[in-house]
């Protein structure tokens, strides 16, 4: 790959219990384009994009052996405070989860854990935020809202901006447009591919046809192995792999 | 099994309307208000002022989940937060033991060994004189028997919250402290407010174990350390013995009626605000 690699993944291993979620997996992600990790359910995408920034530590019985680079920082083994780690990293869920409170404190948030308290950058910060994520037009009368009576779609929208305010690196998105309807779906791609200019994106998907359309780089994988990765290019047009031609031809699920 | 479920459902309709009919003939002689706001409890005159077992009541209850709340709360979110699984379940059956032990014994224990504490460390840790028959000794054996109750709730509570949500604060960058204080405390507020709704209701009614260690003494408590009277107590103790001395029967009934109108209201709105939060997630 001639773009420079934000995250460098070696050897990764993950299980719970005896049961193996992730297998030997070796992937570079490149900067500033979207990857886009495809593969049927339960082959461990979503797994592997919580362990990108450690959400696996939630879970006290999945055992986690290998090295995960981020800049040349190896996640797994550093001494570097989780928190900010994961400020680097903006996370969207399958379905949006707005935090229990109103519109404008789902934004300033992440700022205000983060010792940014000024009631005057904070109002700026969330503005803008809201604006990148097309967001702003619709709230702006109502940012005292509890977020929970927006729609699903502008839910998630808030979500991509919660995370967007914490000016991380790299967006990690599970499915984001899974619950959504088709117009905000296609918001979010279009939002997306808009975003690569600034951020290292990686997406899980299922759905192929969205990995198509957004796709730059593409990671398949199957029952916790990646069967083959390259450009979005070589994987559609020319997948070298048997087991990635049957599922392009759309043949399991 | 249509017929039980009309029962079932008549039941607690049955019940109000027999007390309410039960206590009319009070409430014929004298007006609801001031039998309410009246401290002067002299039955052979004809005087039935509730208030001092109003006031117990209210001071009990109110006590034992200042004590318990807290308690419950902050082990809630240590055995769902940050416990090792098997703790959980390791606690739960200890929660339910709890829970299913007789209230007698509650009540025995207290007087062996909340009462002698009171008297014997407590009060004069604070300067005052009793003999631990007290307020501040119901409302702390109310509040053991009370917390098995409202911890099982708290845990079911916190179970509901879903992981996401942790993870989106996390990702996010706040601590697991942040985390939990700003994130999940308030998203489960409304289900921590109907444990403790639950609990109160729960509370507000318990008889046996309370009367034997609150001292039954019916003038309005001055202080923690005076003995009360708590509504359950009037009724207990009172009926079956009260001659022929009119009224008092209706009185009691009366006292019931309070007693079940509040235990009622509490347990409704609980149960609301818990259909709340379920909406909400």
């Amino acid at each position: 790959m001639e773009d420079r690699t934000k995250i460098k993944i070696k050897d990764l291993n993950l299980s719970i219990g005896k049961q193996k979620i992730l297998k030997d997996i070796n992937l570079e992600i490149p900067e500033k384009k979207i990857t886009v990790i495809l593969g049927p359910s339960g082959c461990g995408k979503t797994t592997l994009l919580k362990s990108l920034n450690r959400l696996t530590d939630l879970y006290p019985d999945m055992r986690v052996s290998g090295n995960i680079m981020i800049d040349n920082v190896d996640i797994l083994h550093t001494n570097e405070d989780i928190t900010l780690l994961r400020q680097k990293m903006g996370l969207l869920s399958q379905r949006p989860y707005p935090l229990p409170m109103n519109i404008y404190n789902n934004v300033a948030f992440g700022l205000r854990i983060s010792g940014r308290k000024k009631k005057r950058y904070l109002d700026k910060r969330v503005e803008h935020y809201l604006k990148m994520a097309n967001l702003w037009d619709e709230v702006k009368d109502r940012l005292k809202d509890p977020a929970s009576a927006l729609s699903i779609g502008q839910q998630q929208r808030l979500c991509l901006a919660r995370g967007l305010a914490v000016d991380p690196d790299i967006i990690l998105a599970d499915e984001p447009t899974s619950a959504l309807d088709p117009i905000s779906s296609e918001a979010i791609e279009k939002k997306f591919v808009e975003l690569k200019q600034q951020y290292t994106i990686v997406m899980v998907t299922h759905v192929l046809r969205q990995a198509r359309r957004i796709a730059d780089y593409v990671v398949f994988m199957y029952l916790g192995e990646i069967i083959e990765q390259g450009t979005a290019s070589e994987v559609f047009d020319n997948p070298k792999q048997d087991m990635t031609k049957q599922y392009l031809k759309g043949s399991f699920n | 099994m249509i017929i039980g479920l009309v029962i079932v459902i008549l039941l607690p309709f049955i019940l109000g309307i027999g007390l309410y009919i039960k206590s009319i003939l009070l409430l014929e002689d004298q007006s609801l208000f001031q039998l309410l706001f009246s401290g002067d409890w002299r039955p052979l005159s004809g005087k039935f002022g509730f208030l001092p077992f109003i006031i117990s009541s209210v001071w009990v209850t109110t006590i034992a989940l200042m004590i318990a709340g807290p308690i419950c709360l902050l082990t809630a979110v240590h055995l769902t937060q940050y416990a090792k699984p098997w703790v959980l379940k390791l606690m739960q059956p200890v929660i339910d033991i709890l829970a299913g032990i007789p209230s007698v014994i509650f009540g025995v224990w207290g007087i062996l060994v909340i009462v002698p504490f009171i008297s014997d460390y407590l009060a004069p840790f604070l300067g005052k004189q009793t003999s631990g028959y007290s307020i501040i000794a119901g409302a702390i054996v109310l509040a053991v028997m009370v917390i098995p109750f409202i911890l099982n709730i708290l845990i079911e509570v916190f179970k509901t919250l879903p992981d996401e949500l942790k993870e989106a604060s996390l990702s996010l960058g706040a601590t697991k402290w942040q985390t939990i204080k700003l994130v999940l405390l308030r998203k489960a507020f409304p289900g921590v407010i109907s444990a403790f709704g639950l609990g109160v209701s729960r509370a507000f009614g318990e008889t046996i174990a309370v009367l034997m260690v609150v001292g039954n003494v019916a003038s309005i408590p001055k202080g923690l350390f005076q003995p009360g009277y708590p509504l359950p107590a009037l009724i207990a103790n009172n009926y079956g013995e009260m001659l022929s001395i009119p009224l008092y029967d209706s009185a009691l009934m009366l006292a019931a009626l309070v007693l079940f109108v509040v235990v009622m209201l509490f347990n409704m709105g609980s149960r609301f605000a818990i259909s709340r939060l379920e909406e909400k997630v």
